[in-house]
């Protein structure tokens, strides 16, 4: 993911662009997770200083919400399901499968920066799983030939040949 | 030959998931190459997800089917002259012949997979807005006699009657109010939210409008979980089109009626389908749960009255008000009226999207739609209305899809996931897994849901490793996480618990048979 590295300018003009929401909070982080890749903690004073809330609450939302990360995330980002009807489909043994043939870890990043493969429930995609969320993008029936492409930093498109 | 012929390559992210936008590429580039006209137009998905990517040729005798379609089968589509609806293996014949798609009752869905998501105008051309219009012209007194006539409950799982709620709010008098769209479907299993919204996004609009109008609110909120990047995309390109086009503003469809929409995306915590943990997210805090009452109809968004509805109800609300209570109220069976979108997922052979009217088996949904599992081995399991739902072994089919027969086997339909399991499950770690979820997602303000997850899954990690004397403090913990948590969350972790534990009890001492073995 291309994202820059923190800028305190940068993400006060993000908080005042979007401080005149109600409920400002959640939009002001995504927007800066979009920016950064992360949540910086400098990012605390500045947002309770915009909406007027302690830095206690804002510490708070932060870290309630799984989505929001606290440290840069790899180049590559998955999201791989691990909710009921992914499991019905295997998506368990992926995980061993990623820890056992590449030594990728669940919900971390590797040393060299290049993979982030982190846990979510569910995305809706059901029927067709595994699934998972590779950048951004859906991919269903997911399976060990997808992962080991992403491992290797080769694409994960099965179609494009 | 000039003449252009429509194509549909579905936009919705499942088919997406397996490679629709490099089709619908495919197909365009093939088209230019042998001089045809072709206009693509990317709908929603038509709820048979096993085969997707499904594209669909308009042809006199109505639409054509093909799938699952790959980039590589385009060359040889073209050449059995699909365009007309040609003989090819990917062939399905007419999609609304496929017996999948015509046996199901489609009210809520009626347009999803056929019209063009965001234009308004296949939107109108295909009955849209006419609630609307109609609503306008009600009190909202009438509006909401109507809605409590036709029987819906809320549709996100708790089944509450949403003719009730919306008559408390327009009870409540207040200088605002507001209808807020519960979009944060976080159920494992469904996908009946995300595929109208990505597929007909203008029923949700047009469901909110008429919420709006019945109550005297002027500003609604979606909230829409971060996981559905597409519904996010499709929704906002829907409201700024919707905006544009008079439905929403200051005078919505020529009314003197005012109503404008914003969506909001959570952040990855499944509390936020608790309709108060939502409220406390949108106004930017921690989603903890509120203590009811008092109740969100009364003070809910910034305290003020509120309607917290799922997006089924809400789409649903539109087809409701055109076709009238009565109409809608002939659907289904016992307390439970109308249709149920159920989604049928997991380990399944033909998963999809099936609406039908209240009152159908399991056994029929599982075995006549689905074809049994998708891996072939034999069905073990299957885990209805998400993760706080109950897994039904093969002697329960028979119960029919309704919320008080459902309650009555000590499970629930919630929003009408389905998950098939076949034999290779294990319920002892489902049931781990129980718990375990609910560690994770709970909010923390209560104790038995905080506390009483984790110590569940201590618990079940020795039952699991065989001291089987566990299960009775496994049984003691459920009772009392039912009894007293604070909301659904910590009160329904026992249901997949505890049926797993009564449906499947050899799962439960297989360490210690094993070690009595050696």
């Amino acid at each position: 993911m291309d994202s820059m590295s923190w800028d305190d300018a940068v993400a006060s003009s993000i908080v005042n662009e979007y401080k005149h929401l109600a409920g400002a909070t959640l939009p002001i982080l995504h927007a800066l997770q979009e920016n950064f890749g992360y949540v910086d903690k400098r990012a605390v004073p500045l947002i309770a200083d915009a909406l007027n809330m302690s830095k206690a609450e804002i510490f708070g939302a932060i870290t309630f919400y799984h989505d929001f990360r606290h440290e840069p995330a790899g180049q590559t980002v998955v999201k791989l399901c691990r909710a009921e009807a992914c499991q019905s489909m295997g998506c368990e043994s992926l995980v061993a499968h990623l820890k056992d043939a590449h030594g990728v870890e669940i919900n971390a990043t590797t040393p060299d920066g290049r993979l982030t493969v982190e846990t979510v429930y569910c995305l809706g995609n059901c029927a067709l799983g595994p699934a998972a969320l590779i950048n951004g993008e859906l991919v269903g029936r997911v399976d060990e030939e997808v992962l080991d492409a992403v491992c290797k930093g080769q694409s994960h498109d099965r179609m494009a040949g | 030959m000039s003449t252009s012929i429509k194509i549909y390559v579905p936009r919705d992210a499942a088919a997406l998931s397996v490679g629709a936008n490099r089709v619908a590429t495919a197909i365009a580039n093939e088209a230019k190459k042998r001089g045809q006209a072709v206009e693509i137009i990317r709908n929603g998905s038509r709820g048979m997800l096993w085969l997707e990517p499904l594209v669909e040729i308009e042809t006199a005798k109505g639409r054509v089917a093909f799938g699952p379609v790959r980039p590589k089968d385009v060359a040889s589509l073209f050449e059995a002259g699909f365009l007309t609806g040609g003989a090819h293996a990917l062939n399905l014949g007419l999609t609304e012949e496929i017996p999948f798609f015509k046996n199901q009752e489609r009210l809520t869905f009626a347009r999803v997979g056929v019209i063009d998501p965001l234009s308004v105008d296949d939107y109108i051309a295909h009955g849209g807005f006419v609630g609307l219009k109609k609503a306008v012209t009600m009190t909202g007194a009438a509006i909401v006699q109507e809605v409590a006539d036709s029987g819906l409950r809320g549709r996100g799982g708790a089944g509450f009657p949403t003719g009730i709620k919306w008559k408390t709010v327009l009870g409540a008098e207040a200088d605002q109010k507001y209808i807020v769209c519960n979009a944060d479907e976080g159920d494992s299993g469904t996908f009946a939210d995300r595929m109208l919204m990505e597929g007909d996004p203008y029923t949700l609009i047009e469901g909110m409008a008429i919420a709006s109008v019945a109550v005297g609110a002027t500003k609604g909120f979606i909230y829409l979980r971060s996981e559905y990047p597409h519904a996010y995309q499709t929704l906002l390109e829907a409201i700024r089109t919707a905006r544009a086009a008079r439905w929403l503003g200051s005078a919505i469809g020529g009314s003197s009626y005012a109503f404008d929409l914003e969506v909001r995306l959570g952040a990855g915590a499944y509390i936020c389908g608790e309709e108060t943990s939502l409220l406390e997210s949108l106004e930017g805090k921690r989603a903890i749960v509120r203590a009811k009452p008092p109740l969100p109809a009364l003070k809910g968004l910034f305290g003020k009255p509120t309607i917290v509805n799922n997006v089924m109800s809400l789409a649903t609300i539109p087809w409701i008000m055109a076709n009238g209570a009565k109409a809608y109220a002939d659907f289904g069976m016992g307390r439970s009226r109308g249709t149920l979108p159920i989604q049928l997922a997991g380990n399944i052979k033909q998963g999809g999207l099936i609406e039908k009217a209240f009152g159908v088996s399991l056994r029929e949904i599982i075995q006549t739609y689905g074809g049994g599992t998708h891996s072939g081995r034999s069905f073990r399991a299957v885990q209805v209305g998400g993760p706080l739902g109950a897994y039904f072994p093969e002697s329960l089919l028979d119960t029919p899809m309704d919320y008080e027969a459902m309650a009555a086997k000590k499970g629930l339909l919630g929003h009408g996931g389905m998950v098939v399991f076949d034999d290779t499950v294990d319920l002892a770690q489902q049931a781990r897994f129980a718990f375990e979820f609910c560690a994770k997602e709970s909010c923390g303000k209560c104790t038995p849901c905080r506390i009483g997850a984790t110590r569940g899954v201590e618990t079940m990690d020795k039952v699991i490793a065989g001291d089987t004397s566990k299960l009775a403090l496994i049984d003691d913990l459920c009772h009392l996480m039912t009894d007293a948590s604070l909301c659904a969350m910590g009160g329904l972790t026992p249901v997949p618990v505890m049926s797993a534990m009564t449906h499947f009890p050899d799962d439960f001492n297989r360490a210690s048979k094993r070690m009595a073995a050696e």
